[in-house]
């Protein structure tokens, strides 16, 4: 199986948008090499701003860019891009509803060997939680190109959340349809839904694929955009399926799973069950290790799922 | 220096003041303080030294304020509706629910605002972002930035400093509306930032100290600010804070409490 991070989809995307739009603006502080907007910086230095290791600053310069008219696409860890520029990205990108591109990556446990430090389990859910903001987690390389293209027309700020390690390609090619707040039904089954984003889609889709041989017949989503939620796909799976499974790399506190609840007991109340990180930190170690610690490997949604529909 | 300009932004500095007054007493809430002392720089500023007005509001050429100390919105507000940018009477409105004129400056809601401060060392940021965009269109406008003393306690704006310096951004000014004092007291007793000239010079900016409520030299730094090439201008302007109302100058209780009727009224008399 083809594999790509979708950090480098995302540098190949920017240089691709660079050419095509001459108001895009790169903005990163230090980890060029790291979030892949070193490509970019190449082929555009004179639109390319490195800030140093100055989040804060990054996400303040973005705004004075952006009110001048500027697309501005700032990148640098989840960790960073989130928790440590919060408050600016609330008040100076948020507030004002400008053209700011929050674009982190190295996103949730499988940054790996940099440990719970670096490794960001709450960064939807702070994204998620301030008006105005569009969140964008893709499931691979090729509809994060998809993402980066949509979100450059979208009018206002997003956060779209990338990963350090290499995940499988689930799109053959770019011809399906890639709209923000519409997720995509990878496949359908009556049995229990699956919902899930970034990575953990095609965990998701190698379990239920593992579930049909034991006649348990899944529905599994790629819920790509957390934030505006698709409350008609998760009411017609709710519906359809009476169960619906959660999948993230990402604290159970917040996230997709809370927004796939939140949309079931305000609408149509059935069991929703949350796969993610259970409220503790991350660690050291391999990403393929740290994913079986924390319980975000196939067998692991397998089993849950299956557990899941048997229950009463 | 034509001293007939000055007066004429002295005249203004005054009617700014009168509308600070009148417009946080009616609202009863507010930050008077600090935008007293800010009042002539930004009658300088707006009725003399930027290229801004009414006419040229969205002309990617003209230059950019951001109010950093986004705290002093009622001197901004009092400078845009004297220049024209929306009818006087909203500033009967400040702090009110469905006003534009909200308790800290909105882009989106009021005309001539071009960031949305409030969040203290923020402001610095935008302008150097502004400045950043400016170069890359090839455009000469020139970006001005007012900071408070207090918000220079803030680690961003150090962060800001330091970027601006590097790329060298001779278009871009921040004049430290320097007052002494921050909500919990003197400046030199909570945290001093001293020394604050020498900071902005260790970051690579050129810095001219003035006295902020004297017109002339507001203006005379501003024209020196032109002249420095390769380097960002920072303006050190001490101040008083409170202003022109003599029952507030450098009180820092006055920091963001509204005057009632009575303290208007002599207020008022002060800013005849």
């Amino acid at each position: 199986m083809k594999k790509q991070a979708t950090r480098d989809a995302y540098g190949q995307a920017l240089v691709k948008l660079g050419e095509q739009h001459t108001d895009v603006v790169v903005l990163d502080a230090d980890l060029s090499q790291s979030t892949k907007t070193a490509l970019f910086a190449k082929a555009f230095p004179e639109r390319f701003v490195n800030v140093g290791i100055a989040e804060q600053n990054m996400m303040g310069i973005a705004a004075g860019l952006a009110a001048t008219g500027k697309v501005c696409f700032a990148s640098s860890f989840a960790i960073f891009a989130v928790g440590r520029a919060f408050e600016i990205i609330r008040n100076s990108i948020a507030y004002p509803k400008l053209n700011v591109k929050i674009c982190a990556t190295h996103a949730g446990i499988t940054v790996g060997e940099d440990g719970g430090s670096h490794q960001a389990i709450e960064d939807i859910s702070l994204m998620r939680s301030v008006p105005n903001m569009t969140v964008v987690v893709p499931a691979d390389g090729v509809s994060t190109e998809k993402a980066v293209q949509a979100l450059y027309a979208l009018d206002g700020p997003a956060y779209l959340r990338l990963g350090r390690a290499s995940i499988p390609v689930l799109y053959a090619d770019e011809k399906f349809d890639f709209t923000v707040g519409k997720g995509i039904e990878l496949k359908d089954g009556q049995d229990l839904a699956v919902i899930a984003c970034g990575g953990m889609v095609a965990p998701a889709l190698e379990a239920a694929e593992a579930l049909e041989k034991e006649g348990i017949h899944l529905s599994v989503v790629d819920m790509h955009t957390i934030k505006p939620i698709d409350e008609e796909l998760i009411l017609k799976l709710a519906r359809r399926c009476g169960k619906i499974l959660t999948v993230e790399e990402h604290s159970v506190i917040g996230g997709l799973g809370s927004a796939v609840a939140e949309v079931c007991s305000e609408k149509c109340p059935i069991p929703v069950k949350r796969i993610g990180i259970k409220d503790q930190f991350g660690q050291s170690g391999k990403p393929d290790d740290l994913l079986k610690e924390y319980g975000l490997t196939p067998e692991d949604i397998l089993e849950t799922a299956r557990a899941f529909y048997r229950e009463k | 220096m034509d001293p007939k300009k000055i007066e004429e932004i002295e005249k203004q500095a005054r009617q700014l003041r009168r509308d600070i007054i009148a417009m946080v007493g009616k609202s009863g809430s507010g930050h008077p303080g600090g935008s007293l002392s800010a009042a002539d720089i930004m009658a300088s500023l707006f009725f003399c030294e930027m290229n801004f007005s009414p006419e040229n509001v969205k002309d990617p050429d003209r230059d950019r304020f951001v109010l950093s100390k986004g705290h002093a919105a009622p001197v901004l507000y009092a400078a845009l509706a004297n220049k024209g940018f929306f009818d006087k009477e909203w500033l009967n409105h400040l702090r009110q629910l469905h006003s534009p004129l909200q308790g800290h400056p909105d882009m989106r809601k009021v005309p001539g605002v071009e960031a949305s401060t409030g969040s203290l060392g923020q402001g610095l940021s935008w302008a150097v972002g502004m400045a950043l965009a400016g170069r890359m269109d090839h455009r000469d406008y020139r970006v001005y930035a007012l900071l408070g003393d207090g918000e220079l306690e803030e680690g961003m704006i150090w962060e800001a400093a330091m970027a601006a310096g590097h790329y060298h951004l001779d278009h871009l000014v921040a004049i430290v509306d320097y007052n002494g004092l921050q909500i919990d007291g003197k400046i030199t007793d909570v945290m001093s930032s001293e020394p604050i000239a020498q900071k902005f010079m260790a970051f690579g900016w050129e810095t001219i100290g003035i006295l902020g409520n004297d017109v002339r030299q507001i203006l005379e730094a501003f024209e020196k600010a032109r002249q420095n090439k390769g380097r960002p201008t920072a303006i050190i302007a001490k101040t008083t804070k409170g202003k022109g109302v003599r029952f507030m100058e450098d009180r820092a209780e006055w920091h963001g409490k509204a005057p009632n009727a009575e303290e208007v009224q002599q207020a008022m008399q002060d800013l005849a």
